[in-house]
């Protein structure tokens, strides 16, 4: 199994700490999903910071501090150093926006952040599109996870572009990946998982579902059951049927 | 002396980012702090003067995706 800079998840979810009706449902939420990542940001303190800082870090669970809204590599740059001492964690979720509509990735400043930040010491973790060339060079930049996007952030449209998601996780066999963005039912999360990526990366999914706790567990499930059949050797595909019951011994009549 | 406080103009007497931290009351808060776009480690808050039109950012964990 493919680890995390060193770091092996018991599961492979990693989920979102915003947009939760209340810290209580947020708090019951992780613990019916099962994740073994949270995700959280840096904003200016404004009284609340403090104590959502210690729920987080009462979860139990690693943190992946992002770089969320940044547009620019500096912004980025900065804020994954400010990140880094107030989570005590060299990992870092690098995001450096580059469209304000579909908020697909800038490759050129992500790239630059990426280099800056690796050669700093930094686990970086590039939220980052299907793109093979900027991958290699990601990898380049000393990235040992890519984080490709499933859709757009917060689109729920799950795996937009299957090919070029297949195509990317074949170029590169030894390098763990998870489909961040995009996803928005279980099904996307063990489509994700069954096509080989390592782990999937959500949030609005379940904090905007009527539900989120029970749409929490039904994520906690499906990643497990797409690990599982990605380790399980799926069948292939063909294009015409092929009859699954014997045709020996069947009667003439 | 006057500086931004998080986009905010504020009026502070302190003249380090540490004095300032205290006077703000963020003595024992986590914050991570920024000045005039560039990281300020917290070891280094204790040496770094403050000055008349200063951008300090005093950022806290908040909800992320």
């Amino acid at each position: 199994m493919r680890d995390f800079y060193g770091v092996t998840l018991d599961s492979p979810l990693m989920l979102g700490t915003a947009q939760y009706p209340s810290p209580a449902v947020m708090q019951q939420a992780f613990a019916a999903s099962g994740a073994s990542v949270a995700t959280v940001s840096l904003r200016r303190e404004s009284g609340q910071g403090q104590a959502f800082g210690q729920i987080v870090r009462d979860l139990g669970i690693h943190i992946l501090p992002n770089t969320a809204g940044c547009h620019n590599a500096r912004e980025a740059i900065t804020t994954a150093r400010m990140a880094r001492e107030i989570f005590e964690t060299n990992w870092i979720k690098l995001e450096v926006i580059g469209h304000a509509d579909t908020l697909q990735p800038d490759p050129f400043g992500l790239l630059e952040a990426a280099e800056t930040l690796a050669a700093d010491g930094f686990e970086v973790f590039p939220y980052t599109t299907e793109d093979q060339v900027l991958a290699q060079r990601l990898i380049d930049a000393g990235c040992r996870v890519l984080m490709p996007w499933g859709a757009p952030i917060g689109s729920g449209m799950g795996l937009n572009n299957r090919y070029g998601l297949r195509t990317l996780r074949e170029a590169f066999p030894d390098i763990p990946m998870v489909i961040d963005a995009g996803i928005g039912l279980p099904s996307h999360a063990a489509d994700a998982l069954e096509m080989g990526f390592d782990a999937v990366l959500l949030n609005s999914a379940v904090a905007q579902a009527g539900d989120p706790v029970a749409m929490a567990r039904a994520f906690g499930l499906a990643v497990q059951a797409g690990a599982l059949a990605a380790g399980a050797d799926p069948m292939g595909v063909r294009d015409m049927g092929a009859p699954s019951t014997p045709l020996i011994g069947k009667a003439w009549l | 002396m006057k500086i931004e406080l998080n986009g905010t103009p504020r009026q502070i007497t302190a003249t380090t980012v540490a004095d300032a931290l205290v006077e703000l009351g963020w003595a024992d808060a986590r914050v991570a702090t920024a000045l005039n776009g560039d990281f300020l480690p917290a070891t280094a808050r204790a040496t770094q003067p403050l000055q008349d039109g200063d951008r300090l950012e005093v950022l806290a964990p908040m909800q992320g995706g």
